[in-house]
């Protein structure tokens, strides 16, 4: 029996270095995206994170023309193409006085159809693959390091402005009052939303990163009711995520990104049946577990 | 003494204005109920007064006073009810001007918020999560707030909009003991019985003023009158005034 289990569970690891790195990336990005997804939900902007990981293929698409699959030249370009269709949508939904996640729509289909473009026009189909749904196997020391950097950055940005934050999805017209809040806070989000995106873009390509980013802070909304729980409860399932969806990917022989953000899928239904706070059973049979 | 002073304040959105052409006082230690009809501007101009919106035309001035001086109460629309937060960490938002993003929260304000929870009838709530609390609640919640931040100037957006009878009624017995202590209160409010009680200052608007003063002299059948028909006769796609008329 253990034997098996460490075959299993442990074996891909201990045995391949591969597999190894792949699971420090998984870490890393659970660490950083895990308190994004959080607050990325808090602030009713769900679809933004999706939106932005759109957004973010044009300039890796430029990177990857110019500079072949080189890490940095793709990671750049992704990052300043996400940046760019951030502050336009915010701009444009100021200035026009439309909603601001209209404006984001317009801009991430743009962008989208741009990155498609540039990527069929000069790269074979395994390319686009390649940039849609990255390869973690591939992982490097350099990309270890990015993800990890941006890792760190979030977690150090979040502590400083927690407060700000939290303060400013539950009652802006308070924090304005009080003389806080106001666009910077609001564009810094915007930038760590875009860096955690561009983090997960090589691990897992930039229509999955954003997968490893919602789906654990969305199931864990079932389970625990203050933002720090959310946060560390969303790293959790991230990591865990990570981990499983490895190991299928590693047995079944199935590509990695998919799989991973597939078991976070898993995840979520599983918190939404079981979930304590709005869970299926929780909703259906109120109260039974006092009854007994 | 210290007083808010509108001058001719012209205030609105998207460059079509809201609220025309305001002159008047706020004098210190006065309560004045902001009343009129809905759409007359009411709560622009609860938040021009903040600061929170900034004049199109006109200007208005704070004289022996700063806006740190003002506490502010939305309405309970722009409050995200459901936020994954306990009552006792809102309630001690209230000392933001001491702590600030930065700054630790010391156990004789955590005592504070519980003593503050204690005198808006939340005595045990501390630990709740708002996202369980009824409407009612959560306004005797939001004044606790309003205790700490311990402003002479308070500004209160429609508070007794869908709160219960019984809460109302509390909420207005600490905007009495408000008064005692000579703080300014400045509400919208909807209910003319509660502006005749409690209110001694009225001011009627209607996109313009109507009338601005003593609350029995302000509340007459005939100010009413004028008031809804000034909204009913409004034009919404109105221009900007001419340089120097209505």
């Amino acid at each position: 029996m253990i034997p098996m289990l460490h075959a299993l569970l442990i074996a891909p690891f201990s045995d391949f270095e591969f597999m190894r790195r792949a699971l420090v990336a998984c870490l890393a990005l659970a660490l950083g995206s895990g308190p994004m997804g959080v607050f990325l939900i808090l602030r009713r902007m769900s679809l933004v994170g999706d939106a932005l990981s759109h957004a973010i293929m044009p300039g890796a698409a430029v990177g990857f023309l110019l500079a072949g699959l080189s890490l940095p030249a793709m990671s750049l370009g992704g990052f300043v193409a996400g940046l760019l269709v951030a502050l336009l949508s915010g701009v444009v939904a100021r200035v026009s006085k439309q909603r601001e996640d209209a404006s984001f729509a317009a801009f991430y289909l743009i962008s989208l159809a741009a990155g498609v473009l540039i990527v069929s026009t000069r790269g074979s189909n395994v390319d686009l693959m390649h940039v849609l749904f990255g390869s973690i196997l591939a992982v490097d020391n350099a990309s270890l390091l990015l993800v990890a950097g941006i890792s760190s950055a979030t977690l150090l940005a979040f502590a400083l402005v927690y407060r700000l934050l939290v303060v400013e999805c539950f009652d802006p017209g308070f924090l304005r009052a009080v003389g806080g809040g106001g666009s910077r806070i609001h564009m810094l989000f915007l930038v760590l939303v875009v860096l955690n995106l561009v983090a997960g873009f090589q691990a897992l390509g930039t229509l999955m990163a954003v997968g490893l980013m919602m789906l654990p802070a969305i199931a864990s909304r079932f389970w625990v009711r203050e933002v720090w729980s959310l946060a560390l409860l969303s790293v959790a399932f991230a990591f865990v995520s990570g981990y499983a969806g490895l190991v299928i990917s590693f047995h079944r022989n199935l590509p990695s990104g998919p799989a991973i953000v597939l078991f976070a899928g898993l995840l979520y239904v599983a918190s939404f049946v079981f979930g304590r706070y709005g869970g299926l059973i929780a909703t259906l049979w109120p109260g039974r577990h006092r009854r007994r | 003494m210290s007083l808010i002073r509108l001058a001719d304040v012209t205030l609105g959105y998207e460059r079509h204005p809201a609220v025309h052409h305001l002159s008047g006082v706020f004098t210190g230690g006065t309560a004045t109920a902001i009343v009129g009809p809905n759409g007359a501007g009411k709560s622009t101009l609860l938040k021009g007064v903040m600061g929170l919106l900034r004049p199109l035309g006109g200007a208005i001035r704070l004289e022996g006073m700063t806006r740190r001086d003002m506490a502010y109460l939305p309405q309970q629309a722009e409050i995200d009810a459901d936020f994954p937060m306990t009552v006792q960490d809102a309630v001690l938002l209230g000392f933001w001007r001491r702590i600030g993003a930065f700054g630790a929260v010391s156990r004789a304000m955590v005592a504070a918020a519980e003593a503050a929870l204690d005198k808006v009838g939340l005595e045990g709530f501390a630990r709740r999560q708002i996202a369980a609390l009824s409407v009612g609640q959560r306004q005797r919640m939001l004044f606790a707030r309003l205790l700490l931040q311990d402003c002479p100037v308070i500004l209160l957006d429609e508070p007794f909009a869908a709160v219960d009878a019984r809460t109302t009624h509390d909420l207005l017995g600490l905007m009495r003991a408000w008064r005692a202590e000579g703080r300014t209160l400045i509400a919208v409010l909807h209910d003319f019985d509660q502006v005749r009680r409690h209110f001694p200052h009225s001011l009627l608007l209607a996109r313009e003023l109507i009338a601005w003063g003593e609350t029995g002299a302000v509340l007459t059948e005939d100010n009413l009158a004028a008031a809804r028909a000034a909204c009913d006769s409004w034009d919404e796609q109105a221009p900007l005034c001419p340089e120097g008329g209505e």
